[in-house]
């Protein structure tokens, strides 16, 4: 004869008008799926849901949580061509991104943003879309210059994969050739405007249409 | 000992291989026939002392064939020889230099990458530059620039 152990029954804290953890648990469901918190972060949210009042502060820890992830983007160092000079520009104290909490990674396990910084070619594009998938959800890929964006001066050349949108989704398009780093810092700054939509809504803009 | 001078490089190149250089400063210029492509090689290396292999590279002439073209030079003396040769109409075989000067390796298989001329005797004939999937010779006259390469054109 089989012998199950008895579903324990966990008692909720006092202070919450829940009967028991299921039904907190069937609470919690209401997130949205797609919603990447980490389970830091909730547990975080949740503790705030169980203070007397604790309701009324999530909407602005939502808030707060946004803004965190919109102000740490972390872009993969990957640097191809002549524009990665600029990216590194960027990157340094002159102009100083880490001012919005980027820092350049060198790894792509970690990092939440491509910089696509110059010319691929037909031989490089299979790393490419390897390191893009190497790169945890949700990403974002920023294209830098002209070769990336169409091929550029390379476009009739034989080995130019013409536009690194044919191998991986692009967010941003920074013009240029190659792009200043202010170009650039706009273009990261059109970002994070992106990231925050897509954190709010679940939705990514598609890349023509780019914020007035 | 008198150091070598770009004329006295084209006499005995004359002598030896019965050729035309001409010299331009301290450039000789060698049209060889494709069978003392080899042996010119040598001797320019012994007897020249060029032991500096500057570059190889190849001409496309459409109907009238391939030209292959080979610089090296004297370094102490200040000598450059310029070696040409034409391959047959329709050919894509010349003896390679790799025997002769080691840095000739790398020149030869991009040779080989960029206008299909096969070095016979080429130690590791392989693709340097594009990837070993890659189909044609793109600095061919005849090869069409918007070849279609899978996935990514």
């Amino acid at each position: 004869m089989e012998v199950k152990p008895p579903l324990p029954q966990i008692p909720a804290p006092v202070w919450t008008e829940f009967k028991d953890l299921q039904e907190f648990e069937k609470y919690r469901q209401h997130r949205a799926d797609d919603d990447k918190v980490s389970n830091a972060l909730t547990s975080i949210a949740d503790a705030i849901h169980h203070m007397p009042g604790g309701w009324i502060v999530t909407t602005g820890t939502d808030k707060v949580f946004n803004w965190a992830r919109k102000s740490s983007i972390w872009p993969v160092t990957f640097g191809l061509a002549c524009c990665a000079i600029e990216m590194m520009a960027t990157f340094a104290s002159r102009f100083d991104v880490e001012r919005f909490g980027m820092v350049p990674w060198a790894s792509p396990r970690h990092s939440d943003l491509m910089i696509v910084s110059g010319t691929v070619t037909i031989k490089m594009a299979p790393m490419l879309k390897r390191i893009y998938g190497q790169m945890p959800d949700p990403k974002w890929v920023v294209s830098m210059g002209s070769c990336a964006n169409s091929g550029g001066p390379f476009r009739h050349g034989y080995h130019v994969v013409k536009g690194v949108d044919r191998v991986v989704p692009v967010d941003i398009y920074v013009p240029g050739c190659p792009p200043t780093p202010d170009s650039l810092m706009y273009g990261l700054l059109k970002l994070q405007e992106q990231v925050a939509h897509f954190q709010k809504t679940g939705e990514r803009l598609p890349a023509a249409a780019e914020t007035k | 000992m008198t150091p070598l001078t770009a004329a006295d490089a084209a006499a005995r190149l004359r002598e030896q291989f019965a050729v035309e250089p001409t010299v331009d400063g301290a450039l000789v210029t060698v049209p060889l026939a494709l069978e003392q492509w080899q042996a010119a090689a040598r001797f320019a290396r012994a007897t020249l002392g060029c032991a500096y292999f500057s570059f190889l590279t190849a001409v496309d002439w459409k109907e009238q064939g391939f030209e292959v073209l080979c610089r090296v030079e004297n370094l102490d003396a200040r000598v450059a020889v310029f070696m040409r040769t034409r391959l047959a109409p329709g050919a894509d075989r010349c003896p390679t230099l790799t025997g002769v000067w080691r840095g000739a390796d790398w020149m030869e298989r991009e040779c080989w990458d960029m206008f299909g001329v096969r070095f016979e005797g080429h130690p590791d004939h392989r693709r340097i530059l594009l990837g070993e999937d890659w189909e044609g010779h793109p600095l061919r006259k005849d090869y069409a620039v918007d070849t279609p390469h899978a996935p990514y054109r």
